[in-house]
């Protein structure tokens, strides 16, 4: 009834008859040593990450000999400051996915419900624009926040740079173009319906978007925003640039800190790295349709 | 209704657009409140993407220490000569950039295709596989960085400890012996890319109309040559997606190398340089701008040929 654009694929694959009775044990050898390989990496973290520093120091690190437990991560968590950074993890980037879907759900509409003169101009400069190498603006953008001052009241470094804001302010410009392609090739496929009767109704723009148009996007929304949320929380790179003070980093940016506060300690190193991952993780397994939904959105079109 | 989002991908490319009528019956109250919402996110979008963008470009022919504006002055090409000519990094960097580009283009990109394809078909286990082949995408790339250095370390790292050479004098640093940490690297990249590949290419088959195979196998075709006549021409609008990926995410490799070494040693990257001369002793704004302005230009290469095939139609529609 109100999801146009989706009926479609549900009836796509039917398998082709016959093909469940071939067996696939090629396959399978070569998925599980796949798989194998993929695994390695983490469960060789999340081992060093389980067994204390006397122990791998006394048996070696290539040794099941010893105890298991979770001493590093509390250790980590207490002697990396682990609930600071997560916390700056979420001021950043609960702001930065809510903005960006807001104005990108904005502008989506406005281009892709109306036709006007620059709507597909302005629709190729947003996608543009997030596909850009975040290096290219680094420099401007740099100067620009180091030369726009504040009061020290707002800052205590008297400009935008080492602010949550500066890096709020451009994950959300750099994501807006993303979510406006999405969205808007979403929104493009709803019935023009809709708004020709609540047109005809006497509403005005704002109604049509925000009680029509907007409430039908909830699948799309709710895929951006589980992409974005982990597209922020995962962003290495703005903050590095932007946040000077270690104890202001969200906690992607600071576990780059971790190998020089923990000295070599491979336990602590890897229980910092499991910490880090866990929020990612835990969305993973809770909402991995939407996250996967919203990957491949963004591929829908071309 | 949340189940339609998974449909979304076929979904979007097989409904008709709705035909956008001409804007009529708008009073001025809309016609304000229209240009507000366009005009606020375009103003974002320009203050923080576009015009430093410029602003890039405009650097890039000045010679300047990033303190005062007034001591920005100009260098004509000065800075590309230096680059091209006198910085010893460059060039080393952009062939690390190839071959960052080739690797994933040859070898992790059509693994993820080669999962994608085996993972399709109707095989016990296949969510499984799916969902550990998929992790690492969830991780960011600077965890990678983390967690394969714990891999590859000299001493205490498991892959020296399976080949038997830990702790003995030809153990090799794998992330940092400059011989051959760009390799070392280069796989930590696959272990991500590839997993993405495959969920977009899992998402792909789907929407392929399976009459099609079936056509193709009445005719007395192999799989393999249904696959690569029928199959893989059938995903173009994903081929085109996945293209564009793998070459941007070539071009933006940067948390990676940075978490490693700071791109230095064997693990130069533009991206990197670009950030080197920024931050650190002397700034040197105009040879950094001058970098990312050549990072710019190759960018722009895929990021237009993508458009152009994603927006002609829409136009044309």
């Amino acid at each position: 009834m109100s999801a146009p654009a989706i009926t479609r694929l549900d009836t796509g694959h039917a398998e082709p008859v016959g093909r469940k009775g071939k067996r696939h044990y090629g396959t399978h050898i070569f998925l599980t040593v796949m798989a194998v390989i993929w695994l390695i990496p983490l469960l060789w973290t999340l081992f060093t990450a389980l067994r204390p520093k006397a122990d791998t120091d006394k048996y070696g690190y290539f040794s099941f000999q010893g105890s298991f437990g979770f001493e590093n991560f509390i250790q980590a968590w207490n002697q990396g400051g682990f609930s600071r950074y997560f916390w700056n993890s979420v001021l950043i980037t609960v702001p930065a996915v809510v903005l960006t879907l807001f104005f990108a759900s904005l502008m989506a509409f406005a281009v892709s419900r109306f036709s006007w003169k620059f709507n597909i101009t302005l629709l190729i400069m947003f996608t543009a624009g997030n596909l850009l190498p975040p290096q290219v603006l680094a420099a401007p953008l740099f100067e620009m926040f180091k030369h726009f001052n504040l009061p020290y009241a707002l800052s205590d470094s008297g400009n935008l740079l080492n602010t949550y804001v500066s890096v709020i302010a451009v994950d959300t410009a750099f994501q807006i173009g993303f979510c406006t392609f999405v969205l808007s090739n979403y929104m493009k496929a709803l019935s023009s319906d809709l708004t020709e009767a609540a047109l005809v109704d006497g509403a005005g723009v704002w109604t049509q978007f925000w009680s029509i148009i907007l409430p039908l996007c909830r699948p799309a929304l709710a895929a951006m925003a589980t992409l974005e949320v982990i597209f922020i929380y995962n962003d290495f790179f703005w903050p590095l640039l932007f946040i000077q003070s270690g104890d202001r980093l969200p906690v992607t940016t600071a576990i780059n800190n971790l190998q020089g506060n923990f000295l070599s300690n491979y336990n602590l190193i890897a229980a910092g790295a499991m910490l880090t991952a866990i929020p990612t993780l835990v969305i993973y397994v809770l909402l991995q349709r939407h996250f996967v939904a919203g990957l491949t959105l963004g591929s829908s079109k071309g | 209704m949340s189940s339609s989002t998974k449909t979304s991908l076929a979904g979007a490319a097989a409904a008709a657009p709705a035909p956008n009528r001409r804007v009529r019956r708008l009073s001025g109250r809309d016609k304000l409140v229209l240009a507000v919402m366009v005009a606020i996110p375009t103003l974002i979008q320009l203050v923080l993407v576009w015009i430093p963008t410029l602003l890039s470009i405009g650097l890039s022919f000045t010679r300047w220490n990033g303190l005062d504006l007034a001591d920005i002055k100009p260098a004509g090409t000065a800075n590309y000569q230096y680059v091209a000519q006198d910085y010893p990094p460059f060039w080393p960097a952009v062939q690390h950039n190839i071959l960052w580009l080739v690797f994933l283009a040859v070898i992790a990109t059509p693994l993820g295709l080669l999962l994608a394809v085996l993972l399709d078909q109707k095989i016990k286990g296949s969510k499984i596989y799916q969902s550990i082949f998929f992790t690492p995408v969830m991780l960011s790339l600077a965890l990678i960085g983390i967690i394969w250095q714990l891999f590859y370390n000299r001493d205490s790292g498991l892959l020296n400890f399976l080949l038997g050479t830990a702790g003995k004098p030809n153990a090799v640093d794998w992330f940092g012996d400059a011989g051959v940490n760009i390799w070392a690297a280069l796989f930590a990249a696959t272990w991500r890319h590839a997993g993405y590949v495959m969920i977009l290419y899992l998402a792909g088959l789907k929407g392929v109309d399976p009459s099609l195979r079936e056509a193709a196998a009445i005719d007395g075709a192999t799989a393999t040559q249904t696959f690569f006549r029928v199959v893989f021409p059938a995903m173009r609008p994903i081929n085109i997606v996945i293209i564009v990926i793998t070459l941007i995410e070539s071009l933006r490799a940067f948390d990676i190398v940075y978490v490693i070494n700071r791109g230095t040693n064997g693990l130069e990257l533009i991206s990197a340089l670009v950030i080197q001369n920024l931050v650190g002793e002397g700034q040197v704004i105009g040879v950094g701008s001058a970098l990312a302005v050549i990072l710019l230009v190759i960018s722009l290469v895929p990021i237009t040929w993508y458009l152009a095939r994603t927006f002609k139609k829409g136009v044309a529609e």
